[in-house]
């Protein structure tokens, strides 16, 4: 399975900082469809690490289970 | 050069080093939590010329975390006591203060006087306005920012690389940070120094800087992860779109009684939850969230007056009401923060 982690008020929205899930196959954007569904996240603006690198939210990647998989929200306080 | 001793003594400093640092010239932007963590490290380097620009006022809630005021401190100028107490620190230092926040009409010609610009802001526009003025002067720019205790770390635009709109391509984010998220005092310090250690790093030009790299720090189980990432702007960033951007759109301010007075509709353009809700006559609420589809429902040419929580993400409303051709929409400033203080204040009056 892949892991899922969380930053910032996302990881408050999905009450956890990582977790494992089923993704094989999947493209980025369905990934991130599948995540919406599961814990609301329309409401943020985020970008996405594919195992440490940033990749478009529209790449036609797909996923595999040893993945690791970030979603990242920009941050404003100081 | 005794007081400078312990860190020429390290191989990557040395003489040279040393004077690369006395020759430095490295701007703040924002002297509260992260700037108060950044500047007193800075200044004790020995980089003697220092710009710190903020508009604001210290106020009691600010001490927790913002360690270079005191409690005699509160209610004057940032930039000013802070000028105080780095002085103190190291008189040999010359310390510039801009006591005004930054802007698109002043932005380009203060970032050309300087070699590094550090973001301390608290402000994701903010942050896009440092951005693209650090493209257009060609300036080095580094970010720190905080939500809760997390904090992310970077250095944008260094040598021509990755900027913080190939991270973040959204500039017209939800702000997030009109309600108070809170934080830790030791968290903006941790993230503040992560940003000092990189200005000096960059200075001396030893160890490898946070370019196409975006630190995230968590405080509360000590974990760091570094993510990757590459020049990728979609957007031409040059002078005209800069002025069109941050110039064009001189939003005038209103008060509280003006705005319940007058012929004005009033706005609220926070989310649904959001308290306390006000009541007012001639009031309606629309989301920023969803204002952009709702336009088509607003009259162009009627008065508003547009609020929030604290006043940030009106400006942003008001920007995009401009953007259609909305003429006479003003701000209501301070939001309902302060709306609710002359409502009270009034209540008490009677």
């Amino acid at each position: 399975m892949a892991v899922i982690k969380y930053y910032g008020a996302i990881a408050e929205a999905t009450k956890c900082s990582e977790e494992q899930l089923t993704v094989s196959d999947l493209k980025i954007s369905d990934c991130l469809a599948l995540l919406n569904e599961k814990y609301n996240l329309k409401t943020f603006d985020v970008s996405v690490a594919l195992n440490q690198n940033l990749v478009d939210i529209d790449s036609t990647i797909k996923l595999s289970d040893n993945d690791e998989i970030a979603l990242l929200p920009p941050f404003a306080g100081g | 050069m005794e007081r400078y001793n312990r860190q020429i003594q390290l191989p990557q400093v040395g003489a040279t080093g040393q004077q690369k640092l006395k020759d430095a010239k490295i701007l703040v932007v924002g002297a509260g939590g992260l700037g108060c963590a950044i500047l007193p490290y800075l200044t004790a380097s020995g980089i003697e010329h220092i710009g710190i620009i903020d508009g604001d006022t210290i106020e009691e809630t600010n001490l927790q975390r913002q360690i270079l005021y005191t409690e005699t401190s509160i209610t004057q100028q940032k930039v000013v006591v802070a000028k105080q107490q780095l002085k103190a620190l190291n008189s040999n230092v010359n310390i510039e203060i801009y006591n005004y926040y930054l802007s698109g009409e002043n932005a380009l010609e203060l970032f050309r006087n300087y070699d590094i610009i550090i973001d301390a802001t608290d402000s994701i526009q903010t942050r896009y306005l440092i951005n693209d003025a650090c493209i257009i002067t060609n300036k080095p720019f580094v970010y720190g920012s905080i939500y809760r205790f997390e904090g992310q770390v970077s250095v944008f635009n260094y040598k021509n690389g990755p900027t913080y709109r190939c991270l973040f391509k959204n500039d017209k984010a939800k702000v997030s940070n009109c309600e108070t998220a809170g934080v830790l005092g030791t968290t903006v310090g941790l993230i503040g120094m992560l940003q000092a250690n990189e200005v000096i790093k960059m200075i001396l030009e030893t160890g490898d800087v946070l370019s196409g790299q975006l630190l995230v720090y968590n405080t509360l189980n000590n974990s760091q992860n570094c993510i990757n990432f590459k020049k990728s702007e979609t957007k031409s960033i040059d002078e005209a779109f800069f002025n069109s951007e941050y110039k064009t759109h001189k939003i005038e301010a209103v008060c509280v009684n003006e705005a319940i007075s007058q012929n004005v509709i009033c706005i609220d353009v926070r989310e649904l939850h959001e308290t306390p809700k006000l009541e007012l006559s001639n009031g309606l609420q629309i989301p920023l969230s969803i204002l952009e589809s709702k336009i088509k429902n607003l009259n162009k040419n009627e008065n508003y007056a547009v609020y929030c929580q604290s006043g940030k993400r009106s400006l942003e409303a008001i920007k995009l009401l401009k953007n259609h051709q909305f003429q006479n929409v003003k701000n209501i400033e301070g939001g309902v923060i302060s709306m609710q203080q002359k409502i009270n204040n009034e209540k008490s009056i009677y």
